[in-house]
Parts: structure tokens; C-alpha cells; sequence
């Protein structure tokens, strides 16, 4: 379980976050919506230590990640697969070697063992035969895939996703929400996604948080979206014509 | 940062692997450019020293004696260590502030891992470890062309060089140049990853980083050069 207690976060004399609060729970799909620039990036940075915060608290199971030396830091870290927005694969690296990385520094593995788990996590994003590729040679959408496959290559307690289905087709999109819903609730993983795509949210949306102006503006569950009356929230979901016409159907 | 690059490795075998790559780009890569800047500058120094000493009453062997002087002292030192701070430095800062800008620093970090000893200790061993290496092959290159120079042209009788380049040799002149070698290899590896590892922006920043990378380590380079000078030859 992760905690959130009013966390401010400027760059320069702008602030980003303003007042953040919420509670992210062990085994859940958490969600976090927003429009572009609300600050759902800097928000997952700032839980994981990646910015820090100006203001308030991190609490990973009751321990504050905020107050935490870096070397208690580092533990919590080697438990946290993080998906960045831009993928951030290594390019030095291959595909295989890319998501064995975490393997080789923290496991004592043989190299076939390691290789193993590379590829049931490839085969579990739906991403075969690129093994020997550099990520310069892949697209947009197989970078999200490997970056994923490296981020569960561990077995992570907490994973973070920034936009793990922009980008993908609807096939490969709903693959990887139920490969996120799936390990999420079989591994007790403590799940934080950031995602624009409606399609997830009402998939695997076990609990939602709308960022809206760098504020925690409305947080409930994927059922409690089709009812809400928040004007801003209404507003971002039922953009669409698609979602406009389901919305119709549901009254 | 210094104090977390010289933190202990994750993973010994992987920091071994990270320096044998590291000693091949940083060092054997550079082996042809150092190879051709000593040889042509080792036949110019010959040249030039035996056309301005025209005298009778200066013998021969003083060009010899002059080119191991110089080649040994300055040239092969601290020339060659500012070529490198050139290519090397370039190439340092802008591989780790490309890592940088594209998040991959973060990544590594937010798997845990040190993201400064990973990346840039390998490449500061490495450099302390092969730059001698290069430095000494560099000497031999540079007095040899003065040699062939010589055998090519009959500009000072062959007899006469190699009287010279025997004259007067102290091991201690190799042993300053080395000196100067590691702090060199040390400062252009460092410097060089500090700029890139402080990279913020995009790809315009990882442009300027690796040319301040170059900038300051060739000034430190000669700061240094004279600080050691002072300090052991006088
Ligand atoms: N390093 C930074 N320095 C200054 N400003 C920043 C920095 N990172 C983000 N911002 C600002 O913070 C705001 C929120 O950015 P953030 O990346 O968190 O948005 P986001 O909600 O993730 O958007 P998107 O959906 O487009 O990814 C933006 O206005 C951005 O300009
Ligand atoms: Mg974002």
C-alpha cells in the first residue's frame, strides 16, 4: 500500500501539484486520469523519489519514503517496476538483455535462467522474435511492451505504469490491461497507471483518481465514473462521441 | 557525485565487464588517431629542431637528445591528453547525457542500482589504466619517426640521433610523464562525466554538455600540467 498525504510540488515559482492526497491499495488496479500537463507524471515521479516533493509525505506500508535515507530508499526501490512515459530503454542493449538487466544485477541466476524469465515476460507482452533487437530498431509501441517486460521481470511489489497503452493498437491495449489486471491481483502488486485510454479505465479501473489542475479532484471506482456528476470529470470522460452514446445508454 | 562513483560496484562481475568494454572504447578506439598525431608530430620535431640548430658549434646529437625531451616531457603527455579530452570527453558526455535527457539514468536508479557508479566509475578505471598504455606506445611512435626522418632524409647522420636519444636519460622523465598520464586520464573521464551526467533538456543540451565536457577538461588538463610540473621538476 501506498500513501499519499498532501503532497505540493512546484518547478520554479510553478506549481504542479497542489495538495495531493490519496490512497493506493495492495492488490488493486489504481488509476490515475487527467488531462495532458494535469501533472500525473510528476505526481508518479514524486512518489517514487524521482522528483521530490516540495511539500508532505510518501508512505510505502506505513514507512515514510519522503524522511527515508537513501540507502532504505534503494531497498524499496529494488521491489518498484517502473514503465517510464518514453519507455527508457537502455540503447546499448538488446531487447533480451534490456529486460534481463534487473535480473542480472539483483538475482544470482545462471544466464539461461535469466533468459528464461526475459522471455515468458516478452511472451507475456505479446512481443516474440525481437529479442535481438536495439530498442532504435523498434517502435513506438514495442518500446511500451519491452519496457513493461522489464519492469515485471523482477517481480515487483509496486508497479508503476505511465501510459502503458498509448500508442498500442486496441488488440495489443487490451492484451496488456489484462496482463496488468491479471499480475496485479495474482501477485498482491500494488499497481499505480496513468492512462488517457476510457477503454482501461472502465477495463481494469479498480480505483480512479482525476487529477485535474495538479489537484486530486475526484477519486472513486470505474462503476462511480458512469454515475458522477463532477462537471470537470464529465467533461474529460464523455469527450467523445463514443463515450457520449454509452453514456446515453446507461440512463 | 564523487562519492557515489567510488562507492562499491553492485555486482563485481558486471563492473568487469562495464571497464574490459569501457577500456576498448575509451582506449584501444583512440590507438589510431594517437598513432598518426606522434608519428607526424615526432618527424616535425626532428625537422624543425635540426633546421633552427644550423650551428657547428651545436653537434648533431642535440636534435636526438631534443625530440626524447620533448616527445617524453611534454608532447606524448600532455598533447595526446588533450586530443583525448577532444574525442574521449566529447564521446563521455554525450553518452551519459543522452542516458540522461532520455530517462535512462532515472531508470537505473529507480531499479535501485546507482546510476553514477554504474556508468561512470568503469570509465574513469578504465581511462586510469590504459592512458599510460597509450601514453608509452605514443613516445616510442613519436622519437621512432624522428628516426625514420633521419634514415629517410640524412638530416642528422642516423649515428648521431641515436647518440642523442641515449644521452642523458633519466627514468625518472617516464616516470613524471606517467605521472601526469593517470592524473590526465583521471581528470578528462571525470570532468567529461560530470558534464553529461548534469545534463537537463533535450538533444540541443546534450550538444553543449559535451562541448563544456571538452572546454573544461583541457583547461584543467593544463592547470594541472603546470601544478605537477612545478611540483616535481623543479
Ligand atoms: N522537469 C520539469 N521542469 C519544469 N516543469 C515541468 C517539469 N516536468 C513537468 N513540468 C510541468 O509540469 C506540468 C505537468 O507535467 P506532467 O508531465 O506531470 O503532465 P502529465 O499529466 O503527465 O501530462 P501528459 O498526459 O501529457 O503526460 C506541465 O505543465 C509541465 O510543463
Ligand atoms: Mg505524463
Amino acid at each position: 500500500m501506498i500513501e499519499v498525504r498532501n503532497i505540493h510540488k512546484s518547478f520554479g515559482d510553478k506549481e504542479v501539484l497542489h495538495d495531493i492526497s490519496m490512497v493506493l491499495e495492495k492488490g488493486k488496479a489504481n488509476l490515475i486520469i487527467g488531462a495532458s500537463g494535469s501533472g500525473k507524471t510528476t505526481l508518479v515521479k514524486c512518489m517514487v523519489g524521482l522528483h521530490e516533493a516540495s511539500q508532505g509525505e510518501i508512505l510505502y506500508n506505513d514507512r515514510s519514503f519522503t524522511q527515508m535515507k537513501d540507502r532504505d530508499r534503494t531497498q524499496i526501490r529494488k521491489e518498484i517496476g517502473f514503465l517510464f512515459q518514453a519507455s527508457a530503454l537502455f540503447d546499448s542493449m538488446t531487447v533480451e538483455e534490456n529486460v534481463m538487466f534487473p535480473l542480472t544485477m539483483f538475482t544470482d541466476q545462471s544466464k539461461e535462467e535469466r533468459l528464461e524469465r526475459a522471455n515468458f515476460c516478452l511472451e507475456r507482452v505479446g512481443l516474440q522474435n525481437a529479442n535481438k533487437l536495439f530498442p532504435s530498431e523498434l517502435s513506438g509501441g514495442m518500446k511500451k511492451r519491452v519496457g513493461i517486460a522489464r519492469a515485471i521481470a523482477l517481480k515487483p511489489s509496486y508497479l508503476f505504469c505511465d501510459e502503458p497503452n498509448s500508442g498500442l493498437d486496441p488488440l495489443t491495449s487490451i492484451l496488456i490491461d489484462n496482463l496488468i489486471k491479471e499480475i496485479t491481483e495474482e501477485f498482491g502488486i500494488t499497481t499505480v497507471v496513468i492512462t488517457h485510454d476510457m477503454n482501461s479505465v472502465l477495463e481494469i479501473g479498480d480505483k480512479v483518481f482525476f487529477l485535474w489542475q495538479g489537484q486530486n479532484w475526484w477519486q472513486g471506482s470505474r462503476q462511480d465514473i458512469l454515475q458522477t456528476d463532477n462537471k470537470e470529470l464529465i467533461d474529460f470522460v464523455y469527450a467523445s462521441e463514443f463515450m457520449k452514446m454509452i453514456r446515453k445508454k446507461g440512463q | 557525485m564523487l562519492r557515489q562513483v567510488f562507492t562499491r560496484p553492485e555486482k563485481v562481475v558486471v563492473f568487469r565487464r562495464q571497464l574490459l568494454l569501457e577500456i576498448e572504447s575509451l582506449g584501444i578506439d583512440s590507438l589510431g588517431i594517437i598513432a598518426i598525431i606522434s608519428i607526424f608530430m615526432g618527424m616535425v620535431i626532428t625537422i624543425q629542431t635540426a633546421s633552427n640548430i644550423d650551428s657547428v658549434w651545436i653537434p648533431k646529437y642535440t636534435v636526438g637528445f631534443t625530440t626524447r625531451q620533448s616527445v617524453i616531457l611534454e608532447f606524448s603527455p600532455t598533447i595526446i591528453a588533450l586530443i583525448l579530452a577532444g574525442k574521449v570527453g566529447s564521446n563521455i558526455a554525450s553518452e551519459i547525457g543522452t542516458m540522461r535527457v532520455t530517462e535512462q539514468i532515472d531508470a537505473l536508479k529507480i531499479m535501485g542500482i546507482n546510476p553514477a557508479g554504474y556508468l561512470i566509475l568503469p570509465k574513469i578505471t578504465a581511462g586510469v589504466i590504459i592512458n599510460p598504455f597509450l601514453i608509452i606506445i605514443s613516445m616510442f611512435l613519436g622519437v621512432g619517426a624522428g628516426y625514420a626522418i633521419c634514415a629517410l632524409t640524412g638530416l642528422v647522420p642516423i649515428g648521431d640521433y641515436i647518440y642523442g636519444i641515449q644521452l642523458d636519460f633519466r627514468s625518472f622523465d617516464v616516470a613524471y610523464a606517467l605521472i601526469k598520464t593517470v592524473i590526465f586520464a583521471f581528470l578528462i573521464t571525470s570532468v567529461s562525466a560530470y558534464h553529461g551526467y548534469h545534463t537537463s533538456g533535450g538533444a540541443l543540451e546534450v550538444g553543449r554538455s559535451s562541448t563544456r565536457a571538452v572546454v573544461y577538461s583541457s583547461i584543467t588538463i593544463l592547470i594541472f600540467n603546470y601544478i605537477i610540473t612545478q611540483l616535481l621538476l623543479i
